[in-house]
Order: C-alpha cells, then sequence, then structure tokens
C-alpha cells in the first residue's frame, strides 16, 4: 500500500477534528501493513509537521495543535514506548525553558519530538547556572530552548558564556513567541538557530547534527 | 480625550490618536524595582504621568501587570528586575477545586485595591483631558493563569460542565473588576482575552465558549471597553467580536493592519499594530516607517489609534525609541 501522503492527510483530518477514536482506527489499521517507524515517518510527523506550518500561517489554533499532538503522543506510545531501543538516540537532544514558566511550549515540542522517534532529556524551567553543571554530566549535542517572555531571551546568552567558559560545545536551537515576532532576536542572544514552528524543527536537527535529511 | 473620542465616533480628529501602553518603564522613571514600584500605588500614578507628559500620548495607563489578577485569587506573582511578573503555580490542581472556587472580592483584595487607588488618583490630576485606560483579564483567558495552559485547554475540549462552572465565578468577578476600576475613574476598559484570537482557539470553539462570555460581560461592564488579544490574529473572528458590544480591538502585527482596517468598517475603532518586540532595536528610521506605515494603512476616516500590537511595551525598549515613534507620530499623523 502506498500513497502515504494521502493517508497521512486523512490521519491530519481525525487529529484536526479530535476525533481520538478515529485517529486510533487509522493508526491500527497502519498497524497492519506497516512497521511502527513506517508509520512514524510517513504518516505521524508529516501530519503533525504541517499542522505546525498551518499554525505558522494563521490557518489552525494553537489548541487544534496542542489536541493534535496530545492524541499523536498517545497513540505513539502504545507503538513505541518510550524506552523502546528502535527510537532515534542521535543526535543527543535537551530541552528547557532557562526558567521561563511558561511551559507549554516545550511540552508540546518535547512530545512532537518523542512522537516522531526521539529520544530526548527535559531539563524542566532550568537556570543556565545549574544547567551547565548537569550539561557537565550528560552529554547533549543539540539543546532545544523555549522561551515566551522576552527578557528571559538573554538567558540563552548567559548559558552560551557559561559554556564557553566550561568548554563544552553545543548546538541551541531557539523558539517560543519573542523570537517570531523578531526574526533576528535568536542571533543576538546566540543561539545557533530559530525554528518557528515544529515543521522545520525535524531538518534543523538534522542539519546542525550534520546528517543529509 | 477629544481626539480619543472622535477618533472612537469614526470621525477624524486634529491628529491620529496615540496609546505608549507604558507598564515597567515606571520603575526605571521612579528609580525603584519593578516589585517596588508596583507596592505603591502613588509611584504607579505619578509615573504615568510623567510619562504622558514627556511622550505627549493620548492616554494613561493603569495596568500593573496580569498576574495582579491571579494574586487577587489566592496566587502569587513572580517579579523579575528586567520586565513583568509572572504568574506562578496554578490554583486551581484539579476538576474539584473548580466546583469549590469563590470569586474574590474587589475590596478585599490588597493587590486591585491598589490598582484602584493609582486609578483615583490620576483621575484627580487628569481629570477629563486624559482617557485613562484600565484592564481586566476576560474570564475565558483568565484560567490559563488559574489553571495552567495545558490543564485549560484540556478542560476546553473535555470537561464542558467545569468549563461552565469556572465560567459563571471569573464572570461576576471580572464584572465587578471592571466597574470598579470605572467608579475609581478609568475612562475606558481594555478587555484582554488572546483566547478569542483564532492564533490560540478556532472560531468555531470559540463561538461556542469565549464568544459568549465576551457578550455577556459587555453587557454588564457600566462603561466602553475595547477587546485586546495580546498580539494573536484576528481576521476570522473581528465580525464575532463586533457583537461582543465591544468598541475596538487591538491587532498583531501578523496580519496586514490595512485587511483589519477594511474588515472594520465602521464597526469596530482598530488599536495597534506596532511590533512591541522589534520595536527594542528600532533605529530612529525603522521607528519612523513603522509608525508611518500604520498611519498610512490605518488612519483614514478615524476609528483609529496607533499602539504598539500586545498592550504593553517591553522593559528593553529604549527611551530614544519612544521619543521617535511620539515625533513620528505628530510629524505624519496629522489630519488634513
Ligand atoms: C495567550 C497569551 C497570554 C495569556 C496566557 C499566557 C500564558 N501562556 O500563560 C494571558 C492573557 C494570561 C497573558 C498574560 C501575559 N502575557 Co501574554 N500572550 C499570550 C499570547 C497571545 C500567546 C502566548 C502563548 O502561551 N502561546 C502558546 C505557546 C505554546 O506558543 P509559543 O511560545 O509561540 O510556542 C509555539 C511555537 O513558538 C513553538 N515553540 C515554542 N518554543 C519552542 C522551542 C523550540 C526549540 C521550537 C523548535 C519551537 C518552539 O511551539 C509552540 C507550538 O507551536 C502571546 C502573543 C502571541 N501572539 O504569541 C502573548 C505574549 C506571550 N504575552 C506576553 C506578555 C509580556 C505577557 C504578560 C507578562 C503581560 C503582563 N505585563 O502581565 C503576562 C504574563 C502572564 C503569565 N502567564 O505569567 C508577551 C511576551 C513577550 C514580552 N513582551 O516579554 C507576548 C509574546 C506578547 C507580545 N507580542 O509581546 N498572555
Amino acid at each position: 500500500m502506498e500513497n502515504y501522503e494521502a493517508r497521512a492527510q486523512t490521519f491530519e483530518e481525525a487529529l484536526l477534528s479530535v476525533d481520538r477514536l478515529e485517529a486510533q482506527n487509522l493508526i491500527s489499521k497502519e498497524l497492519k501493513t506497516c512497521t511502527p517507524f513506517e508509520i512514524i515517518e510517513k504518516i505521524i510527523a508529516p501530519a503533525l509537521e504541517n499542522l505546525g506550518t498551518k499554525w505558522e500561517m494563521g490557518e489552525i489554533a494553537l489548541s487544534q495543535e496542542y489536541m493534535a499532538g496530545k492524541i499523536s503522543e498517545e497513540l505513539m506510545i502504545k507503538i513505541l514506548p518510550e524506552n523502546s531501543l528502535s527510537r532515534i538516540t542521535s543526535p543527543r537532544l535537551g530541552i528547557t525553558t532557562l526558567g521561563d514558566y511558561h511551559l507549554l511550549g516545550k511540552r508540546m515540542v518535547a512530545s512532537f519530538l518523542r512522537t516522531a522517534g526521539f529520544t530526548l532529556l527535559d531539563f524542566g524551567p532550568i537556570e543556565p547556572e545549574k544547567l551547565v553543571e548537569r550539561l557537565k554530566e550528560e552529554k547533549i549535542d543539540i539543546l532545544l530552548v523555549s522561551i515566551l517572555m522576552l527578557n528571559l531571551t538573554s538567558k540563552v546568552r548567559k548559558l552560551r558564556t557559561l559554556l564557553e567558559e566550561e568548554g563544552l560545545e553545543m548546538k541551541i536551537i531557539v523558539g517560543g513567541a519573542p523570537f517570531k515576532f523578531d526574526p533576528l532576536l535568536y542571533k543576538n542572544v546566540g543561539a545557533d538557530a530559530m525554528v518557528p514552528d515544529t515543521s522545520e524543527l525535524i531538518s534543523t536537527i538534522n542539519r546542525l547534527a550534520g546528517k543529509k535529511t | 480625550m477629544d481626539r480619543v473620542l472622535s477618533t472612537l465616533s469614526f470621525e477624524e480628529p486634529d491628529r491620529v490618536p496615540f496609546f505608549l501602553l507604558l507598564t515597567t518603564h515606571g520603575a526605571k522613571e521612579t528609580g525603584v524595582s519593578v516589585k517596588e514600584y508596583y507596592s505603591r500605588p502613588e509611584y504607579v500614578a505619578e509615573a504615568q504621568l510623567k510619562m504622558q507628559k514627556r511622550y505627549g500620548h493620548d492616554c494613561l495607563y493603569s495596568f500593573y501587570y496580569a498576574a495582579l489578577e491571579l494574586e487577587a485569587w489566592g496566587g502569587e506573582a513572580i517579579f523579575y528586575e528586567d520586565g513583568p511578573a509572572n504568574a506562578g503555580r496554578p490554583i486551581i490542581g484539579n476538576l474539584e477545586e473548580i466546583d469549590a472556587l469563590e470569586a474574590p472580592q474587589v475590596s478585599d483584595s490588597p493587590e486591585l485595591l491598589k490598582v484602584l487607588k493609582t486609578t483615583e488618583r490620576l483621575k484627580e490630576k487628569a481629570g477629563e483631558e486624559i482617557p485613562i485606560i484600565g484592564v481586566v483579564m476576560s474570564p475565558f483567558s483568565l484560567p490559563v493563569m488559574q489553571l495552567g495552559f495545558a490543564p485549560y485547554l484540556d478542560l476546553i475540549y473535555e470537561e464542558p460542565t467545569h468549563l461552565k462552572k469556572l465560567r459563571g465565578v471569573n464572570e461576576s468577578f471580572c464584572v465587578e473588576w471592571a466597574n470598579a476600576q470605572l467608579e475609581a475613574g478609568a475612562t475606558a476598559i481594555c478587555y484582554f482575552d488572546p483566547l478569542a484570537s483564532n492564533t490560540i482557539i478556532p472560531r468555531e470553539v470559540y463561538l461556542k465558549t469565549g464568544f459568549g462570555v465576551s457578550k455577556h460581560i459587555h453587557s454588564r461592564i457600566k462603561g466602553p471597553c475595547v477587546t485586546h488579544l495580546a498580539s494573536g490574529r484576528c481576521l476570522p473572528v473581528l465580525a464575532d467580536l463586533a457583537k461582543t458590544g465591544t468598541l475596538g480591538v487591538g491587532v498583531s502585527i501578523l496580519e496586514d493592519l490595512g485587511e483589519i482596517k477594511e474588515a472594520c468598517g465602521k464597526q469596530l475603532a482598530v488599536l495597534g499594530n506596532l511590533n512591541a518586540i522589534e520595536m527594542c532595536r528600532w533605529t530612529p528610521a525603522e521607528a519612523e516607517a513603522s509608525v508611518r506605515e500604520a498611519i498610512d494603512k490605518a488612519a483614514a476616516g478615524g476609528g483609529y489609534i496607533l499602539s504598539d500590537n500586545h498592550g504593553e511595551i517591553p522593559w528593553q525598549v529604549p527611551e530614544r525609541v519612544l521619543m521617535d515613534i511620539a515625533k513620528a507620530v505628530r510629524k505624519w499623523g496629522t489630519y488634513p
């Protein structure tokens, strides 16, 4: 059975109408002919990426993207458990808000990546100083930072300085409202990339990790 | 005042009115920390008056910070040295707590009383000359702070009964809070409702939820209200917003101002839409160009107030930029 695009679209429609049952039926059907990874790569991830683009373009609302992510993650956990050996473990990813208590962005991004088969370490709303201590022990290749408050974006700069002082190398991808309203902000705070929505996230991760997409 | 009133009646005044919605800048002005600034109502009043004199904009803003309402409900605000306070931990941890929820009385809340004091003082000094803009969070948007964002979205989609209960409690609070500010001297209320924006909630869901709330609230607030979407998008819901009884709408840089103005017609006045984040690093030329573009797109025929697109100018915006904006409005905003 080919034509993944049409199947991804059907799945996307089920998500958009917040139809859990239909989404589940579609995935159960897929499982008869596809491996979990095929389903993730060809159906679930493209559907979610497409919803990310649609949100960015103003075509759908955040609540729809949130519910779609939530339903997909529930389905995914069943077919590819959190500790499954076939999850993607390279590059090693971490995520934080660097002290911002607005956690929804981080939660949605983490959920998207887990649903897309990645493993990632969630550092929570940790401050740069403490994070650097943790990063000395846990090797991370790419750190994702989600920030909603403009004043807290300066913590990325702070983190970058501390990482340099410790000789720790890693890429930083930032996202969240202030970075979207000012597309130059990510550079000013010393991040390597800004991703406005989840649609470009996997390709950006692969690019920064030096992988071909 | 006349300038603002004529534009709200879709007439062209002498020049485009502009609102610099300044908050934490007052702390710099006063030379104290943000936390201390908001502990003394007279600080806020004096700073508002001083800043209005300096920039010559057309309003005084009695808004402190959104999490102040959460404090009134028993929650906490977290203060920063270089930005607005944020909401601390949600006050509602599970559905049963919604059943037991009671709205605070305005007169019992030291935080809200501070804002009322600021408002009274502003009114004393400004009289009928400069409009005083008060702020309430919409009962449809406040729960983001009361519950946390994700649990609230879950509630909207999956718990209609509890949503309704919460709505009832929040509505009575909002009406009392808005009317108290009007009584203290506020000229108009800015009703912050970013969840009405299709950036956050799709129109179909809004029509079944926040729309009714807003309509109900507007009919009970005893003064003029403007709805602000805090830089969320608005085009698909403009006609609905007009039906809530609101006089105008605060709009975002994410949409074309000309298109918005056209869609608003004479139904809704437009407030906006300078990019409050990019503003932090505007050169004089960029400030002038942004002001000019906004005026070109929206000022004709009145029904327009120039302001930022969020309803608050970030701490990081330098005084120099605010001055550049003020100058540009005087240069380009004069009606023929
Ligand atoms: C809804 C809203 C509110 C609501 C709810 C806020 C909340 N979350 O708690 C209310 C009315 C309560 C509110 C209040 C305030 N708000 Co407000 N609000 C908004 C609005 C419209 C949406 C915010 C939101 O939570 N979105 C949901 C999150 C999940 O979206 P997101 O961060 O964009 O994330 C998405 C993507 O960016 C991406 N993403 C996020 N992080 C990452 C990371 C990576 C690595 C990647 C790849 C992607 C990614 O994925 C997410 C899903 O697509 C924005 C403006 C806007 N148009 O976005 C302002 C905004 C966030 N508010 C702002 C401010 C300042 C405030 C207040 C401090 C105002 C005040 N003085 O009190 C308060 C703070 C209250 C609090 N909670 O502490 C500013 C923040 C920037 C600034 N100026 O500092 C904004 C950006 C408005 C603006 N244009 O300036 N607000």
